[in-house]
């Protein structure tokens, strides 16, 4: 069942304020977002305010982004998701728009940001969603052209009409012209995994994309091919990938959008083709009667195909009845805040001959009884050229245009919601 | 750009005269730079109406961006100004035969986007034109103008035969407006709900699927959200359009993805069950839900919302994808507890070992919302697992030794349940649970622990003692309580009728006498002419032999279930609502129903079957036992399900015998001291007074045994002890079938009672 998707959308910031407001079709009170506002000030959380909140007349919707809510006013039976969808796809224009979606990016905007909510949706229908067609109507806003336009007088509102839209490939503006043709592909790995007490892993996977920057002339079609396509049994596309050649040949083919764009995203979820990066070794105990706790972390590395790990953080988030740390370590620094119970160790690189060590006391409320709950680790960490699920791109090939295009592939991995259990 | 800024900060009344004089310039730039002033203080939520003539003035120009801006405050502001409205229509209607086809679709845009009845009728003529105009931008702006003029005039849409040329557009060549029309037709059909616009036909389905392939992602959720309204034929059909829809299951829109995945659940049920290809299907849908559950927070939610819809009516999609479903410590806490819900129902044999690992761990988080579910699930596996129902016993008696108080609470109300479950079969635990008696301060954990004394009052050496300390404080327990307090003690009583006496006369004359809860006053009353009238059918009835509860009683009932499966990706799916009983003004929305499967020899088989339950239709509760939370469901549960052999169909057994004579004394001592006497009986009784039990059975005959049909339950709503009665009468006339609805309703409706 279709319907008038959004009638109106509020921004509200991380102190519940109203900053923002549009209205596609009668103007909604801005006191139907209180329902909103009683949701928030129960969550605990900023992060745990209940996307769909009921109230008598409406349904709210919301995104949280970046400390900025999108909440949308519904009326009627509608796609949940199809209006988050739309949220995030709003909150990604303001930020290839303005560099940031931030209240104070979308403040110093607002007419830019008011003609791009109006191209975006018309009486509830999504009108232009692509970045490349939305750019062809509002061009961004730039200093120098801000500038040029002071002196000119000229506008920032395309005139021409958005050639893309109506053609079979709606997502390429036409006339694209670069002097350096270039087409860099990254490919990013995130594990994510749960890690239990003594070690061994609940649960594993892997949440791969390819990203895309293609700055290329012309109607460039592409072929990218894998080493080990088989690799792929649960993938999704962008809208410009020919599907029936990667159900036939297992080769991705596609005339890409210009600009960077998320060309597919795929998960890899049988446990034995995830790799554990890294172990770690961990005491963190409460004495029943006294007022301390001990702390000891040790990270080591585990599967890293002979690559280097980086970037390690280990965040941990203490039991409220813990006071301060006094801890020492062998690497990098640690901050732990009081207020929040965040211990934050910053780690950096790991030397595998001498693994970073974290060590010390905990001192603690007492006259409480010790803390049942048993704090996670969380770690993040960044192992550069390795996509650890082995996933390999074997070429790349250009058809329909004549020049010769630099060609570029780069590969990371790092941790996503990567839990060690204590 | 930071003038924006600084109005948002600085706008005063000074201003506004200010930017009427810019606004009246010469100067283009200065005009524009004015309008945009007046924009971005829109954008904030003042009130800048005052302006209205003078922006408009702004309207003629050649500028794109001024117009725009212009068009812009008119949709805002053109409804609180009639009047002054009807100034803009000639610029409209010049506007639509611009020959930039971006300003044509503009015009026409906006104009349908101003609610103005005098407007609308100027509309007509360049919407018309728009509809059939050479470039299929502006085609596809007007399709979606006339769901806005329908919304605003629906009989002028009409009229004019606005319909048909929509109608028309489905077979446009250019997707994009096929997309459109589509999703206009939907919503104007929404508020038509017999009318016969979206009409369609293998060949409209033909290139409603060809144009799926072309559109934007938002087109494409138009289209497969129409397409699963349709029927199809036969099942080859079905077959086809789920191998067109398939591909879409790899879109990057997750909306998309539900979309799709609700065509494919609905057509499915088409198929034979043995054709290769459904096996496929199934295998095909795993992924793609999957994925969903690595997108944000928000998407993951809606996302488990179906899910939890899609594992109910086919738990063989994701019975090997449990591990996706253990928490996070990081998610947010609506996607926990969804998450929750859906390890539960996917819980087997095979995996629950790491089922259970994971639920202790949870019992141990920070979340206390949380890990009270946790141990809930803990209790529901054991209750669904037959086989690790003494492993999640175990589970739970190691976190009642953790001694946190909620989870002591939580544990003490699942083992209930899992009594109920496995009778006798757990005793051993009681010891343990009666340690933490005294911490017990919710209600609901007071009341389970309540039950679980009353039940097993033989085995508890000291239950007389337990129970008297709780009468301590009747007054001031909750009636969940002190009903369950009333309950265990005349079950005491009939176990160990010697001592107990004086413990059932305080009971019965608390809850007679000095409450003001109906409930629990008849209640007593009916306890208290049982044990005078009949001791022997006292017994039967209060410790007759009770129903199991099972896994059911957490599922959503099969034809409600059907129709949700029809509504994947809608909010009703969310609220797991039918539309109808929630969507404010929704117009005679029609109950959707899972086509029926066309192979024969399937369409027999019962778990899968579309057939509604006999007597229950869609808007109906669920005819299932309440696991908890129902008070008098619990006493009326009690009381039905007797023993093969009852009072009146036959020779007592010896058993039962022995019991009477064992009562015989205490009894008569009772009776003659206090039962018998009518004196002590207040004057003032709702229900009927009579001479004893058996006049109240005569008095529930009279209503008539429903010898098949199912009572309604209104007929009985003002008397919950005439509900208890019939429920009585059914136990011992062994109604058996009818009993357990009968019982929901009526307990329902004392529950009602109790809370009005």
């Amino acid at each position: 069942m279709i319907n008038t998707m959004i009638h109106s959308l509020f921004l509200i910031n991380s102190t519940a304020d109203i900053f923002l407001e549009k209205h596609w079709k009668s103007v909604v009170s801005r006191s139907v977002c209180d329902y909103f506002f009683e949701a928030f000030s129960k969550a605990s959380d900023p992060e745990n305010v209940p996307p769909v909140i009921p109230t008598p007349h409406h349904y709210l919707i919301s995104i949280f982004w970046e400390k900025t809510f999108f909440v949308a006013v519904i009326q009627n039976e509608v796609s949940p998701l199809f209006v988050i969808e739309f949220l995030h796809r709003v909150a990604e224009t303001f930020q290839d728009y303005f560099g940031e979606c931030s209240e104070t990016s979308i403040k110093d905007n607002l007419v830019i940001v008011y003609e791009l909510l109006e191209e975006m949706l018309d009486n509830g229908f999504p009108l232009a969603t692509e970045s490349n067609i939305l750019k062809e109507l509002i061009r961004p806003p730039t200093i120098l052209r801000s500038v040029v336009n002071t002196i000119t007088g000229s506008s920032n509102v395309g005139n021409m009409l958005p050639s893309g839209q109506l053609s079979s490939i709606p997502w390429r503006r036409a006339g694209v012209k670069y002097s350096n043709n270039e087409a860099y592909f990254d490919v990013i790995e995130e594990i994510d995994a749960i890690i239990d007490k003594s070690g061994s892993t609940v649960f594993a996977e892997i949440q791969g994309v390819i990203d895309a920057c293609i700055k290329l002339t012309g109607m460039p079609d592409l072929t990218l091919s894998f080493m080990n396509p088989r690799l792929l049994d649960d993938v999704s596309f962008h809208p410009c990938v020919r599907f029936k050649r990667w159900e036939s040949e297992r080769v991705l083919s596609f005339i890409p959008p210009d600009g960077t764009f998320r060309l597919m995203s795929y998960h890899v979820s049988s446990q034995n083709l995830v790799a554990i990066p890294v172990y770690v070794k961990h005491n963190i105990s409460f004495r029943e009667s006294g007022a301390s706790g001990r702390f000891d972390v040790t990270i080591g590395p585990k599967q890293t195909m002979g690559k280097t790990v980086e970037g390690i953080v280990v965040t941990v988030h203490l039991p409220k009845v813990v006071l301060n740390t006094d801890l020492t370590s062998t690497h990098g620094n640690y901050t732990f805040d009081p207020v929040t119970k965040i211990l934050v160790w910053d780690i950096g690189k790991m030397n595998p001959q001498k693994l970073p060590n974290l060590k010390g006391t905990l001192s603690m409320q007492s006259g409480v009884p010790k803390p049942e709950e048993n704090p996670s680790l969380n770690i993040q960490l960044r192992i550069q050229q390795l996509a650890i699920s082995g996933l390999k791109v074997n070429r790349l090939d250009m058809y329909g245009e004549k020049y010769k295009p630099f060609k570029g592939v780069k590969y990371v991995t790092k941790a996503g919601k990567f839990q060690v259990r204590t | 750009m930071n003038y924006a800024f600084r109005l948002f900060v600085t706008f005063s009344a000074g201003e506004i005269f200010e930017l009427k004089a810019e606004l009246n310039s010469d100067k283009k730039e200065k005009k524009k730079e004015a309008v945009k002033k007046v924009i971005a203080s829109m954008t904030v939520g003042k009130d800048v109406s005052a302006l209205f003539p003078d922006v408009v003035n702004c309207m003629q120009t050649d500028n794109l961006e001024l117009k725009k801006l212009v068009y812009l405050y008119l949709m805002n502001y053109a409804k609180s100004q009639p009047d002054m409205a009807i100034m803009a229509v000639n610029t409209f209607v010049k506007d639509c035969e611009d020959p930039n086809p971006l300003i044509r679709a503009l015009a026409v845009r906006t104009m349908g986007c101003i609610r103005v009845d005098k407007i609308t009728e100027y509309l007509c003529e360049p919407l018309r034109k728009c509809l059939k105009d050479e470039d299929p931008y502006v085609r596809k702006t007007a399709a979606v103008c006339v769901a806005k003029l329908h919304d605003i005039n629906a009989q002028l849409v009409e009229d004019q035969g606005f319909l048909d040329t929509l109608k028309d557009l489905i077979s446009d060549s250019n997707p994009m407006v096929v997309a459109n029309a589509v999703a206009a037709l939907s919503e104007i059909a929404e508020s038509h709900p017999n009318s016969n616009l979206l009409d369609l036909n293998p060949q409209s389905i033909n290139k409603l699927l060809t144009a799926l392939n072309e559109c934007t992602e938002w087109g494409q959720i138009f289209i497969l959200d129409c397409l699963a309204n349709y029927t199809p034929r036969d099942d080859r059909e079905s077959q086809s359009i789920c191998e067109r829809v398939t591909p879409r299951l790899s879109h990057a829109n997750s909306a998309v993805v539900l979309s799709a995945v609700k065509v494919l659940m609905k057509f499915m049920e088409m198929l034979p069950k043995d054709l290769d290809y459904y096996g496929m299907l199934l295998k095909k849908l795993a992924p793609p839900l999957v994925t969903l559950l690595s997108a944000e927070p928000e998407l993951q939610y809606v996302a488990l919302r179906n899910i939890n819809l899609i594992v109910q009516k086919r738990p063989e999609i994701l019975k090997h994808e449990m591990k996706v479903f253990f928490v996070k410590y990081n998610d947010p806490i609506y996607v926990k507890l969804e998450k929750l819900d859906i390890m539960i129902r996917l819980a087997s044999q095979a995996n629950i070992a790491q089922v259970l690992a994971e639920l202790k761990e949870y019992a141990t988080e920070v979340d206390v919302d949380f890990v009270r579910k946790a141990v809930r699930a803990i209790g529901r596996c054991a209750i669904k697992v037959e086989q690790s129902a003494e492993r999640c016993v175990s589970t739970l008696l190691d976190l009642i030794q953790t001694k946190v108080n909620y989870v002591v609470q939580e544990a003490i109300v699942v083992i209930k349940d899992i009594f109920r479950k496995y009778p006798n079969k757990y005793e051993s635990v009681i010891a343990t649970l009666c340690e933490n008696l005294d911490s017990l301060d919710e209600p609901e954990a007071r009341a389970a622990m309540i039950w679980i004394v009353g039940e097993y009052a033989e085995r508890i050496d000291n239950a007389d003692e337990l129970l008297e300390s709780f009468l301590e404080g009747f007054h001031d327990e909750s009636t969940q309580v002190q009903l369950q307090l009333l309950t265990a003690i005349v079950k005491l009583f009939l176990k160990k009728p010697t001592e107990t006496q004086e413990l059932v006369q305080q009971v019965l004359s608390l809850a007679t006498q000095d409450s003001d809860n109906p409930d629990l006053r008849d209640r007593g009353y009916i306890y208290w002419r049982l044990l005078s009238t009949d001791p022997v059918a006292a017994k039967e009835v209060v410790l007759a032999e009770k129903p199991l509860i099972s896994e059911e009683t957490d599922l959503i009932e099969p034809t409600l279930l059907d129709e949700l499966i029809c509504h994947i990706g809608t909010l009703a799916s969310v609220y797991h609502k039918p539309p109808s009983a929630f969507v404010e003004g929704s117009r005679g929305v029609q109950h959707k129903r899972l086509p029926p499967r066309t192979g024969s020899n399937e369409s027999v088989e019962s778990p899968e079957s579309t057939q509604p339950v006999v007597g229950q239709s869609a808007d109906q509760p669920p005819a299932v036992i309440p696991s908890q939370g129902d008070l008098l469901g619990d006493l009326l549960n009690l009381d039905l399900g007797p023993p093969a052999s009852t009072v009146s169909s036959g020779p007592t057994s010896t058993m039962q015998m022995g019991a009477m004579d064992l009562l015989g004394g205490g009894l008569d001592s009772l009776i003659g001291t206090s039962f018998g006497s009518p004196a002590v009986m207040p004057a003032s009784l709702n229900a009927p007074v009579g001479g004893g039990l058996g006049d109240l059975f005569d008095l529930g005959s009279n209503v008539g045994i429903p010898c098949g049909s199912y009572v309604e339950p209104k007929t009985v709503s003002k008397y919950p002890a005439q509900c208890l009665l019939f429920s009585l009468r059914f136990s011992l006339l062994k109604y058996q079938p009818f009993i357990s609805y009968l019982t929901i309703s009526s307990s329902q409706v004392c529950c009602g009672i109790c809370e009005e």
